[in-house]
């Protein structure tokens, strides 16, 4: 056990703990906090993996960007949230059968794979450096088509969700 | 050095639990929750095979599939949560069931 | 003589050789000096935030024509630590019907979430905590968690203020972090890289000669970020009583206190390390040590400034707000990068002077446009004022102009 496993464990301990709780809890204020947490988590994985960038923009992303929006819409949709009633839907019990299988058949198609026991060495910190992955997206050769349609994705996803959550004067009582 | 199992095995496990609560939520936002959770396990994933098979030779495509899956999630929370609060506005619930103006 | 300009380096060296020369392992010597140097910072910090509450408490009543705190030691300097012992001794009231783990994390994420952002700030050449070449992401990303510090305290409370405050706080800082943003891209362009030890090396010409109008709209954003006067809504003590942290008492609301202020300084120290280039000055190539010291006094200006805005500048209405931030400084800071960018690769970078100057001239033109634009849009859209009768507290009671004519 080295202390990165050790750290490694208990990040995976935590990250699954809230996602059971973010998916389980009663009040949906207190699940969206327990996402975050679990978010955090999931940023603290990608900085063992020597991706620190893709640390930084889950957090910045993820909760600064959408936990917030979540929480933002679980406090706009409050009166909805009154706890009365079932949170959860009548085929909880077959959806965690389904969900076993599912996790099972995972682990049960990854077992003979090979590169599964790969570990690998330190990264130099050429490889570090997040301006390569700048001019790959730049470059035509490489992945400027994917940076382009991902561009157009989110200015269709602001036109959109402008579009949707406008209230129209007439509309309004 | 931790293995490449235990990442995949953490990954397959938090895109279990998104799977569950996407199914069995009742609350549109808790469903969102769910499915943002599900994005998250597959990034840890595409991470996890860029670091331990590509990384060396300098290859980046997992990063980009990562960038892009976090574009997708981001604009997927921004209008998801538009139609959330545009249907609250219209019928006074976000519970996913009762949201069923279309059906027949 | 060497150890006089520049002893920071010194004495991590000689504490590295100390604690190796114990027979510890590299691992252990590297995180105790890690924690040793986080624990230095953090109460370096802490204990530099009681000089600045008295410091602003003390310019604030100048700005307004009194005296300030002057009971408590010589100009009343020690008043701060008056407070705070007084501030400790005071009972933690936790109202019935709190969410208790969100409402007691808040105060400590809102400390926190300001302490991290100087662990990667350059304070001399030689001396930073971490120097990670995505600080200005970092830096971005750990102003989420201060928003999801107030969102904990509002939603926490259980209190309608308190959620009115978070709901503002959710509108006013995400919409402000939009033109911070895409103007911190323009230093970015400038220098190739998002690590602020290589950004105030590239300045040797500051960056605010570079680029005024980025520096302004950063300069806005940054004192919208932080929440204070004219852009508090979040806690406007006249609408919102307190806003998100009314329900707090005791320590817990001197760590919002602290963070309040705290934060306020250290956008101040961003702002100059960003745009007035941070350490540089005179004789630091030979001295190191010489800037820490031009980096707080700039900072210091800086915070003059901010100061001298918050204590004469009324607060804006909640629409006006939004209105500055999303039809003026959003345009403006996209228009700005475009023409920076065109500027600045249009012209090679050998011609220095050239340079400056064309980036200049730019600036100017784009002040002078959005100038002019904003006038004639302000004339155009001019506020309706209400005809009619102004409702009155007691209507019983005729307005004083009335009863004057009256009589």
């Amino acid at each position: 056990m080295t202390p990165m496993q050790i750290l490694f464990l208990i990040t995976g301990v935590v990250i699954l703990f809230s996602a059971v709780m973010a998916v389980s809890a009663r009040k949906m204020i207190h699940s969206a906090l327990w996402f975050v947490l679990a978010l955090l988590g999931v940023a603290v994985v990608f900085a063992m993996l020597e991706a620190s960038f893709f640390a930084v923009v889950q957090v910045l992303i993820y909760v600064g960007a959408i936990a917030i929006l979540i929480i933002f819409g679980v406090m706009l949709t409050r009166r909805a949230l009154e706890d009365n009633g079932k949170h959860i839907n009548r085929a909880t019990i077959t959806t965690t059968v389904i969900v076993i299988f599912v996790f099972a058949g995972l682990i049960y198609s990854l077992r003979l794979w090979v590169p599964l026991l790969a570990t690998t060495t330190p990264l130099s910190s050429d490889h570090l450096d997040v301006g390569s992955l700048g001019l790959a997206f730049t470059d035509p050769r490489q992945f400027s088509l994917p940076f382009e349609i991902t561009s157009v994705l989110l200015l269709a996803a602001l036109i959109g969700a402008i579009y949707i959550a406008y209230e129209r004067k007439d509309e309004k009582k | 050095m931790i293995p490449l199992w235990w990442y995949l095995i953490l990954s397959a496990a938090i895109f279990c639990i998104g799977l569950f609560g996407a199914i069995t939520r009742k609350n549109s936002i808790g469903i969102l929750i769910s499915i943002e959770l599900m994005l998250n396990a597959a990034n840890i994933n595409l991470l996890a095979f860029w670091r331990y098979l590509y990384a060396q030779q300098g290859d980046l495509r997992g990063q980009v599939f990562v960038i892009i899956i976090f574009v997708v999630a981001a604009s997927e929370a921004a209008v998801g949560l538009a139609m959330i609060i545009s249907a609250y506005r219209r019928k006074q619930t976000v519970i996913a069931n009762e949201i069923d103006s279309m059906k027949g | 003589m060497n150890f006089l300009y520049d002893p920071i380096p010194f004495i991590i060296n000689w504490l590295n050789s100390l604690m190796l020369s114990w027979g510890w392992p590299v691992d252990v010597v590297q995180v105790v000096m890690f924690v040793l140097g986080a624990l230095l910072i953090c109460v370096g910090a802490m204990l530099f935030t009681t000089l600045l509450i008295w410091a602003e408490r003390k310019i604030g009543g100048r700005f307004q024509d009194r005296l300030g705190p002057n009971r408590v030691g010589p100009w009343g300097i020690f008043q701060t630590i008056a407070d705070m012992l007084k501030i400790f001794t005071k009972e933690y009231i936790t109202p019935a019907g709190v969410d208790k783990i969100p409402f007691n994390l808040a105060p400590v994420l809102a400390v926190a979430a300001v302490l991290s952002i100087w662990a990667v700030i350059p304070f001399s050449e030689t001396f930073s905590g971490v120097n990670i070449n995505i600080a200005l992401l970092y830096i971005i990303a750990i102003g989420g968690l201060g928003e999801m510090a107030i969102i904990l305290a509002g939603f926490g409370s259980n209190n309608k203020y308190a959620l009115l405050g978070a709901f503002r706080a959710v509108a006013q800082l995400i919409s402000y972090e939009v033109p911070m943003v895409i103007v911190l891209l323009i230093p970015v362009m400038f220098t190739g890289s998002m690590g602020l030890n290589d950004i105030v090396q590239a300045q040797k010409i500051p960056f605010i000669v570079l680029a005024p109008v980025a520096c302004l709209i950063f300069f806005i954003s940054s004192i919208a970020e932080n929440g204070r006067a004219p852009f508090d809504l979040i806690e406007a003590d006249s609408e919102l009583v307190a806003g998100f942290n009314i329900e707090y008492s005791g320590l817990k609301f001197g760590m919002f206190f602290v963070a309040d202020f705290l934060h306020a300084f250290t956008s101040a120290i961003i702002f100059t390390t960003i745009f007035l280039g941070g350490w540089q000055g005179p004789g630091v190539a030979t001295h190191p040590i010489l800037g820490g010291f031009y980096l707080l006094a700039k900072t210091l200006i800086v915070y003059f400034a901010m100061l001298a805005i918050r204590f004469t500048l009324p607060r804006f209405r909640i629409d006006q707000m939004m209105a500055l931030n999303w039809k003026i400084l959003t345009p403006l800071s996209l228009v700005t990068l475009l023409v920076t960018a065109v500027v600045d690769k249009s012209i090679p970078r050998e011609l220095m002077a050239v340079r400056i100057g064309a980036l200049l001239v730019a600036n100017i033109l784009i002040w002078l446009v959005a100038d002019r634009l904003f006038t004639v849009y302000s004339r155009r859209h001019t506020r309706l004022v209400v005809s009619g009768p102004r409702p009155l507290a007691r209507p019983d009671l005729k307005s004083s102009k009335e009863e004057r004519a009256s009589l």
